[in-house]
């Protein structure tokens, strides 16, 4: 009997190794382990032990069971396994192909050197001040130290609409709005981005409408080292760490000192080269300390309170960060151009 | 301004400085020096030679054959082409081996036969450009005084061996429109001495009010006004190093009376102008305004219609020119001119820059009327021109000026403190050194206490009040040796508005949708101006357009963004998405400013979504760009206050247009393009949106509050209606939310048919309605009570029938 149930031992194990699919395996259960199988025929005839061999009997055959039970078991996972990597494997796709697009637009590159602009100074304290392009000859003009028959308010530089109404030339009158707004009280800090229209014929380099960004800052002892200081953490931030800046003199009517500002050259670091034609120098702002006349004007108090001031064109700054050969480019919409400014 | 290196150290020592860094200082302490011209375009081997003979080549018309002593051995032979060689002139040779510009060398050559050693130079063969050679060697050789020295070198005496800096001038700095005032800015950087030149006069013993009386009736235009008188005079060349400094300057050459008023007026910055006394017709001047109508014919040979808004020197009848601008014919320095009446005026610049402008002459006289001259050099100016015009034309000067002076020069004292300094620019200057930049300013000034009290130099006319001191001070001081500091008041944190917030999610929802962003111009055509416009007002044009197509503000972004899809389409780009933000211009009352409204626009075609394996491709319609809206609105928070209502729109596809309406009132619309415009534009279906953005953004939304999510399970019924084909979906949507009630929570459709399966004339439309109360799990026999409902009110309210 012991024999018997060793060999079925043996028997099963085989069939169990040769089963390929869980079919086949399920068939062996049923023969060996079934209610009709030959373990429960063996035990049967069990009666016919004497009553100490009927333990040992009954252990034996329990453990050929569980053998063959804990082998059925392995091989069940093994096939179950076998047969997922199959359907699995049929599944595969070729993850070469291409992917569903996600459409994406982006920003115009004037306003992305304008944001970039707005957020280095916002994160120096400034709010952003917004005003008509559609403005009086007084705020573009007079506010700002430019009475009229001034040489450098030409008729034929700007777009009048009527002998008191133009199109402005740059986005100072924001500054003379807002000066007037405070009423005489400061501080003022702020940044004006904006469109502002000359009477230029459109070329490579010039552009009848085109944008510009100002900042102003009036209160009580306010320093032209203030204006380097400022304009310097600007460039860091916009053109890298190791940017230095210069201050030329210059002249502009609504400031006095007047400076131009150069930034060294981001593309070879101040050495030269032809973005900054062999200078190592970019002109980048026009700057200075606020007119009395214009502090005056606007209800300041020019003896109690000073300011600075400085303006930029993003056009200049994102052809010179881009490499943009052409200031057309930037009112022309080709998608070709735009999109190539998609990178976060 | 152009400035010669070698002229300006007549007036200033530069020893030890070269021009190049002359040019560096002078632009580091506030005028730029744009360019430093070397004269010598590469000239080499250039000497003068004496033209011993000259004959007629053999076998050449135009060619003479020359015997040329270039001072050194034989006389060399040399063919020349020049119409005007002729023997006795002293000449510019460039002997063989000698290089003029552009790297030409001269060989020894044979020309029709002859032998030729070296070339006989023009002037433009050295370098000089055409328009500064005087009239009489245009277009043949230049020919040197006789006195020149044979075998010299010709570059020398025709002063190329000098350097010219070319100084870009702001609008202030018109006081360095003169060598002298070059020299006081040099000076100053230099912290060197000027020298002025010396005038010596020596008068006859003649009157000159026995040869002419000034009366000046605009005294507002022409505060000063005085002159000499110069007989005797020989008109011919002005000596060569005079031409030679205009040349540098870039004035042509003319003869000596012209050139010297010419050479004076780059000196002290004072124009003059020089009558023939004898061609006047009277003995008289007399300023005044033009009358209206009155014609003069000016040097150029132009006549011109003048106007009461010009100055004219008259005669005392006639204009004799137009002052400060040019000069009249009639009165012209000639050949044969033997008495010159020197004019040196002080005329206003507005009224100078109002002739020039109107009768477009703009002139180195003009120029500095129009920028502002230094009345305090008027006189002497007018002495240096007679004594130089005694000297260089033969000349014997009439004793005495003519003067009206009716000037009111007042000084200008600028009291500043070394503190008021120091506390603008942020500096610790010293009170030494704010007094040694003075004193190299050539300031008077008297310093107690750290206050200084400056009187202002009238040729600094840009100097008036403490902050000019302060840059005068920091230009030369130094801004390399300006601290850098921040502004030290409190700091207040820097943020955007709520609309400028909202105006960039705008954009960057627009651009992840898909839309790029565009920038057009806001000047259009009339005709394009009140296209598409969501409101319309009187075209805003511009008093002078530069052209047609920019002769308006624009009403609409519309039309401009159909240009960026016609131009993307003519390169080739089918599919076009893009948006812009931006003004449109609405006119007020003619002496207000008009209304600035800002917005949203957009324009999208061609193909929107392509994933060709695995066979997905979508043409932009409607419903693409409604969508992208919806998703706007939704961001915006205002996805339950927007309607969409058919419309009717200029320029709109008549059945696929809609206004799209804000609490009831119309903030915008979508639509297609009409075929007939899409045609006009060379466009295919193109769909655009306009909405007004400043509204939009304006529109109060609630905070965002948290509301609970739902614990219990919803139930959704679905219906099919079919209905009349011209119901409206959006109405019968309408309808089922308020049949709905509170519980009903969200309907939406999900299936529209319109076919064979249907009756002629009618279509179904699928709704799904989902139920559910927050509170409690909804029973069946409540949600079908409501259902039931709502279906009979719909198949009341639109004839529909349940599809079954
Ligand atoms: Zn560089």
């Amino acid at each position: 009997m012991k024999e018997r149930l060793q060999q079925l031992q043996q028997e099963a194990l085989e069939k169990i190794a040769q089963a390929s699919d869980l079919k086949a395996l399920n068939d062996v259960r049923v023969a060996y382990l079934g209610k009709k199988g030959p373990i429960t025929e063996v035990l049967r005839g069990m009666g016919a032990l004497s009553p100490e061999e009927r333990p040992i009997m009954g252990a034996l055959a329990n453990e050929v069971r569980a053998a063959i039970q804990s082998a059925l078991e392995e091989k069940q996972a093994k096939l179950e396994q076998e047969e997922i990597e199959k359907k699995l494997a049929s599944e595969a796709i070729d993850v070469t192909l291409p992917g569903r697009p996600v459409r994406l637009g982006n920003h115009h590159p004037l306003t992305r050197v304008i944001e970039e602009i707005e957020d280095l100074f916002i994160g120096m304290g400034y709010t952003i001040a917004e005003g008509p392009e559609v403005e009086k000859d007084y705020y573009n003009f007079e506010a700002l130290n430019l009475p009229k028959g001034h040489p450098a308010r030409d008729m034929q530089d700007s777009f009048y609409i009527t002998e008191e109404i133009l199109l402005r030339t740059h986005t100072s009158p924001v500054q003379a709005r807002t000066m007037e707004k405070h009423q005489g009280r400061g501080p003022v800090k702020i940044i004006c981005p904006g469109k502002v229209y000359r009477r230029d014929n459109d070329d490579a380099t010039h552009s009848h409408q085109f944008t510009q960004i100002e900042g102003l800052v009036v209160d009580e002892n306010i320093r032209m080292s203030d204006l380097k200081g400022t304009l310097q953490a600007f460039a860091k931030k916009m053109f890298g760490e190791d940017r230095e800046i210069r201050f030329r003199p210059s002249f502009f009517p609504f400031t006095e000192p007047s400076v131009e500002v150069d930034v060294s050259c981001f593309n070879c670091g101040g050495h030269g080269c032809n973005v900054c034609k062999g200078t190592g120098w970019i002109e980048i702002l026009g700057a200075g300390m606020v007119h009395p006349n214009v502090l005056e004007m606007a209800g300041f108090d020019s003896k109690k309170y000073t300011g600075f001031a400085f303006g930029m064109g993003p056009e200049r700054i994102a052809m010179l960060k881009y490499g943009i050969d052409d200031i057309r480019h930037f009112y022309q919409n080709d998608l070709r151009f735009l999109q190539q400014f998609n990178r976060a | 301004m152009l400035v010669s290196y070698k002229w300006l150290q007549e007036y200033v020592d530069l020893t030890g400085i070269t021009a190049k860094e002359l040019a560096e200082k002078i632009t580091k302490s506030g005028i730029e020096v744009e360019t430093v011209e070397v004269l010598n375009k590469g000239v080499k081997g250039v000497v003068v030679g004496h033209v011993l003979e000259r004959e007629q080549h053999p076998n050449a018309d135009k060619l003479s054959k020359c015997l040329v002593d270039i001072g050194e051995g034989e006389p060399v032979q040399i063919i020349c082409g020049a119409p005007n060689v002729a023997k006795g002139q002293k000449v510019a040779v460039a002997k063989v081996g000698a290089v003029l510009p552009g790297n030409f060398k001269i060989k020894k050559a044979k020309l029709r036969g002859e032998e030729s050693h070296g070339m006989i130079c023009s002037l433009q063969e050295l370098g000089i450009e055409s328009k500064l050679v005087a009239k009489e060697y245009a277009d043949g050789i230049f020919v040197f005084p006789s006195d020149a020295p044979v075998g010299a070198d010709a570059l020398e005496l025709l002063n190329l061996d000098d350097e010219v800096l070319e100084l870009g001038l702001t609008p202030n700095r018109a006081d360095c429109l003169s060598m002298i005032g070059v020299a006081y800015e040099v000076a100053a950087i230099l912290g060197r001495e000027v020298k002025l030149p010396t005038v010596e006069l020596h008068e006859t013993s003649e009157n000159v009010a026995d040869y002419i009386s000034v009366k000046v009736e605009a005294t507002e235009d022409n505060p000063l006004y005085t002159a000499r008188v110069v007989k005797n005079v020989k008109i011919g060349p002005s000596p060569l190093w005079m031409q030679t400094r205009l040349m540098a300057a870039g004035i042509r050459p003319h003869n000596n009376v012209v050139d010297i008023t010419n050479y004076i007026l780059l000196e002290y910055g004072q124009p003059l102008h020089a009558f023939d006394y004898d061609r006047l017709g009277s003995k008289e001047i007399l300023v005044r305004r033009a009358k209206a109508g009155e014609k003069i014919v000016t040097l150029d040979d132009v006549e011109r219609t003048l106007t009461e808004d010009h100055l004219v020197i008259t005669n005392g009848t006639e204009p004799v020119a137009l002052a400060g601008v040019m000069g009249g014919a009639n009165s012209e320095v000639q050949n044969d001119t033997t008495t010159v009446l020197i004019e040196s005026a002080y005329f206003t610049s507005a009224t100078i820059r109002k002739a020039s402008k109107d009768h477009g002459l703009r002139s180195e006289a003009s120029t500095r009327f129009e920028k502002g001259i230094d009345p305090a050099r008027t006189k002497e100016a007018l002495d240096r021109a007679a004594a130089l015009m005694a000297e260089y034309a033969g000349g014997e000067i009439v004793s005495g000026v003519t003067e009206v002076n009716t000037l009111k020069q007042e000084e200008i004292v600028v009291t500043i403190t070394l503190d008021r300094i120091n506390g603008v620019l942020g500096t610790a200057i010293t009170k030494e050194e704010v007094a040694t930049i003075l004193t190299n300013l050539k300031f008077a000034f008297t310093e107690d206490n750290g206050t200084f009290t400056i009187t202002v130099p009238s040729r600094r006319r840009d100097i008036s009040i403490p902050e000019d001191i302060i840059e005068e001070v920091a230009r030369l001081y130094g801004y390399d040796n300006l601290p850098t500091t921040l502004p030290v008041a409190e700091s207040q944190p820097g943020k955007l508005t709520p609309y400028q917030a909202k105006r960039r999610k705008v954009r960057r929802y627009l651009e992840d949708a898909g839309l790029f962003q565009a920038i057009t111009y806001s000047l259009t055509s009339e005709e394009k101006a009140t296209k598409f416009a969501l409101e319309t007002a009187e075209p805003i044009r511009l008093a002078m357009p530069m052209s047609e197509e920019r002769s308006v503000l624009r009403q609409s972004l519309i039309p401009h963004l159909l240009e960026v899809v016609s131009y993307n389409r003519a390169r080739q780009i089918e599919n076009v998405a893009v948006y812009e933000t931006g003004a449109v211009y609405l006119a007020k009352e003619a002496h207000e400013l008009p209304e600035e409204k800002e917005r949203l626009a957009g324009a999208v075609t061609g193909v929107w979504h392509a994933h060709l394996w695995q066979g997905e491709k979508k043409a932009v319609d409607f419903y693409v760009v409604k969508g992208i809206l919806d998703g706007l609105f939704n961001l915006l928070g205002l996805e339950n206050r927007i309607e969409y209502k058919q419309a009717k729109r200029d320029g709109m596809h008549p059945g696929r247009t809609a206004d799209i309406l804000l609490d009831g009132n119309v903030i915008g619309f979508v639509g297609q393009l009409h075929p007939s415009v899409q045609k006009e534009n060379d466009l295919k279906e193109t769909y655009v949106f306009e909405l007004a953005l400043t509204d939009l953004l304006h529109a109060e939304v609630e905070e965002i509050r948290y509301s609970t999510i739902p614990r219990f399970p919803s139930m959704t019924r679905d219906i099919a209606l079919v209905v009349d084909k011209d119901v409206i979906a959006g109405d019968i949507q309408k309808a089922i939310v308020e049949a709905g009630g509170e519980l009903l929570k969200e309907v939406t459709i999900f299936d529209v048919y319109q076919g064979d399966r249907l009756p002629e004339g009618k279509k179904s439309i699928a709704f799904s309605l989902r139920y559910f109360d927050p509170e409690r799990t909804l029973t069946d026999e409540e949600v079908t009570k409501v259902h039931e409902q709502v279906i009979k009110e719909v198949e009341e309210k639109f004839a529909a029938t349940l599809r079954s």
